[in-house]
């Protein structure tokens, strides 16, 4: 487990296990190789297929990537030329041979979370699933769920802290409330993205092309539930956390200079699987489904429940309820 | 067409050729672009890992100077308004440069921008046609049309004004004075668009405020004309080009109306933030006072309000403003007080405490301010140069072989 959440470390910060942003699994630092691809793939050299990876010259620049065209306007051959140039790239950076694919809104679905507060205990595990399923790096350590620890009694999030690392959760007099995109019906970060490289699905999930974000980071400043991240460096992530489940929407390795974000997984929940936070909760806080389906259980809390919203007042029309029960 | 060639080489040959002065100030010059473009280049290597910005602060340094040069480049109406409106000839003879400032402002607020994105090489996603502009939704998409339209407005004006006088022709007014007047509105809109920008954003209670678009036009009424000031007596000094004392006095007049207004809406905010006393709050009590022991923000505010209120009181108070010194003083009071205070006064607050109520401080580190120093340098670099030829222009000292100066200009004071 993760003792602490520090999003971002000083370039100059030495490598090894400073800053609380070591991974306790033990893996090395790769210090030299962080932010250089090729010799990220050299640095892994315990994986041998690495080592083949380096020579391919990926240091030309890439046209093709630099001139590929938004993800709604491509046609299916020219996608799928895409995903395998992008799965040789993390092939190369990685060594690992990833799939990546595209799976497609569902029919008359619209997914919701919903989080029971009752039963949440702070345990964080969703964090580090959610980490492992979506590829998100170590270094600088990037996250997508963030759990707020707060004092009964009050809801007062300047007050709380994510930093929280005590021996055993839960603390008494304390209850936990985990943040992750909320998936807006009205979202404010897809209406600030100037290129229109975010938007949301028929199903509700709002996604990012990753290929075509400028990284001006205005939705980052837009979006009131800070469920956006920021690509600060180049993609570094060892090989043996690579999840070669990707989607092109969701998972896959994110280039750097972009913003990306939580995507209900929908790589998993598009073919029917739970998001891998949802799995993971040891504690069955977590709930989610199709709330256009009358018998799904979200859509039997957010009927029966008494579920709230956070800051409701902004009119985003979450998909995400929070309810004690 | 041949002429237009001729035309470019001369320009650029005033450009080169010069006195030591000048030499020495555009080598200068040359050396801070230099770093700032290395600066960019590293940026762009590492990713933007190497700025102290982060998740919870993601805008930094950089959008502070986009905010404040929007400003500058809006502030030429200080002198297109009664330059075209009500006809002060004091004032037209300088129009030009006055375009030229915003020209180069704006070209400077791009830059900002470019240097900012993560994704530089992908800036052509913007380009409707090819890319995808987000209009009407995105307020960002709205600022690259403004700024756009600002530019080539500004850049068609003086150059086509310039290219008569070159010529000796008189300039035919439908030409650019139909733009002239939409670049006056123009000024007021990119001003606008980029506070509602930040205004737009229900996430940040303390941007999301209806007085920050007048803030931003007063604010910039006020530091354009004190930055007029300290230029033009540069000018003065340096060139052939006379500027009338009547012009000066005329900022100064805008300046007794632009800074009191400035500092009353200065005022309305902070009643606003601490009689209601909310938690949206918060990222006011973090710029004047600090919030939960981060304190970064507050000496900077309370010195730039320092700074805004004593140059008010030299404007405002005759025996005062008559004395040169002082009043040169305030104007570079006026110029330091409102960069602070629009630029990091409001960008970096607007972050702490992030929505979730996390609280992570931002200072620029020395790359930032590198970069930025870079972009301002190449701003007065392209302003020096632009000006030298502009006045060469005007004065009759640049014009086409054979061609008569119209209407010579005033002579000035040799």
């Amino acid at each position: 487990m993760k003792k602490s959440l520090p999003m971002f470390r000083e370039p100059e910060a030495s490598g090894g296990c400073g800053g609380g942003s070591c991974d306790s699994d033990g893996h090395e630092d790769h210090d030299e190789g962080r932010r250089d691809f090729l010799r990220m793939a050299a640095g892994a050299a315990a994986v041998g297929v690495a080592a083949t990876a380096t020579g391919c010259g990926g240091e030309k620049p890439d046209y093709e990537e630099l001139l590929q065209k938004h993800y709604r306007v491509m046609t299916d051959d020219e996608k799928k030329r895409v995903f395998a140039r992008l799965e040789a790239k993390t092939k190369a950076l990685t060594g690992v041979t990833v799939h990546i694919s595209d799976p497609q809104p569902l029919e008359g679905v619209h997914y919701a979370y919903a989080l029971n507060l009752s039963h949440c205990n702070g345990n964080r595990r969703c964090v580090e699933a959610c980490a492992r399923e979506n590829n998100l790096p170590n270094d600088p350590e990037m996250r997508y769920i963030r759990v707020i620890e707060l004092d009964n009694g009050s809801q007062h999030l300047e007050k709380g802290t994510v930093h929280y690392a005590p021996e055993k959760v839960p603390q008494k007099g304390k209850f936990y409330l985990p943040v992750q995109c909320h998936q807006c019906d009205n979202p404010p970060c897809v209406r600030a993205c100037p290129t229109k490289a975010t938007w949301k699905e028929p199903d509700g999930i709002v996604v990012v092309d990753y290929n075509w974000c400028i990284g001006c980071r205005y939705c980052q400043a837009a979006c009131p539930y800070h469920a956006r991240r920021f690509n600060w460096v180049a993609p570094s992530i060892e090989p043996d956390r690579v999840n070669p489940n990707q989607g092109y929407l969701s998972n896959r390795i994110r280039p750097v200079g972009v913003v990306e974000k939580c995507t209900f997984c929908l790589h998993r929940t598009r073919n029917g699987r739970y998001p891998a936070c949802y799995e993971v909760c040891p504690t069955g806080a977590r709930k989610f489904g199709n709330l256009a389906d009358p018998q799904s259980e979200v859509r039997k809390i957010v009927e029966n429940k008494r579920v709230w919203i956070l800051k409701e007042e902004l009119g985003t029309e979450p998909r995400f309820f929070y309810f004690y029960g | 067409m041949k002429q237009l060639i001729i035309y470019f080489l001369r320009m650029g040959l005033c450009a080169i050729k010069g006195s030591r002065t000048y030499y020495v100030w555009m080598a200068t010059l040359l050396i801070f672009i230099v770093m700032g473009g290395l600066e960019w280049a590293h940026d762009i290597r590492e990713g933007l890992v190497v700025t102290n910005m982060s998740d919870h602060v993601s805008w930094g340094i950089g959008i502070a100077n986009f905010v404040y040069f929007v400003g500058v480049a809006a502030g030429a109406a200080v002198l297109v308004v009664p330059a075209y409106l009500f006809h002060r000839e004091d004032i037209k003879e300088l129009v030009l440069l006055g375009e030229m400032l915003a020209v180069v402002a704006v070209s400077m607020c791009l830059l900002f921008i470019m240097t900012d994105v993560g994704r530089p090489d992908r800036l052509w996603h913007l380009t409707p046609g090819i890319g995808f502009l987000n209009i009407p939704s995105s307020l960002l998409s709205w600022d690259v049309i403004v700024f756009t339209g600002y530019l080539l407005m500004n850049l068609w004006i003086p150059g086509y004004l310039l290219f008569a006088r070159y010529r000796g022709k008189k300039p035919t007014a439908m030409a650019y004075l139909p733009f002239v007047f939409l670049s006056m509105i123009w000024a007021v809109t990119i001003h606008t668009v980029t506070a509602f920008l930040l205004s737009g954003l229900g996430s940040r209670p303390f941007w999301n405020t209806p007085i920050l678009a007048p803030r931003f036009l007063i604010s910039a009424g006020a530091s354009a004309p004190a930055l007029l000031i300290l230029l033009f007596t540069v000018i003065k000094r340096f060139t052939k080009l006379d500027v009338k004392q009547s012009v000066f006095d005329y900022f100064l007049y805008v300046l007794k109306i632009a800074m009191p207004i400035n500092l009353f809406l200065v005022g309305c905010e902070v009643f606003q933030e601490f009689y209601t006393g909310s938690l949206h709050s918060a990222s006011a009590y973090y710029l004047y006072f600090g919030l939960h022991g981060h304190s970064m923000l507050p000496k900077f505010i309370w010195t730039a309000l320092t700074f805004n209120i004593t140059a008010t009181i030299i404007f405002l108070v005759p025996q005062l403003r008559r004395i040169p010194k002082l009043m040169y003083t305030a104007c570079g009071l006026t110029v330091v007080g409102i960069w602070t205070e629009k630029g990091m006064g409001l960008v970096f607050p607007g972050f702490v405490p992030n929505p979730l109520g996390e609280i992570e401080e931002y200072a620029p580190n020395a790359g930032e301010i590198i970069l930025c120093v870079g972009i301002v340098a190449l701003g007065a670099f392209l302003y020096t140069a632009m000006a030298k030829i502009t006045i060469a222009i005007q004065t009759g000292e640049l014009r086409m072989k054979g061609s008569e100066p119209e209407a010579p200009a005033p002579e000035p004071a040799e």
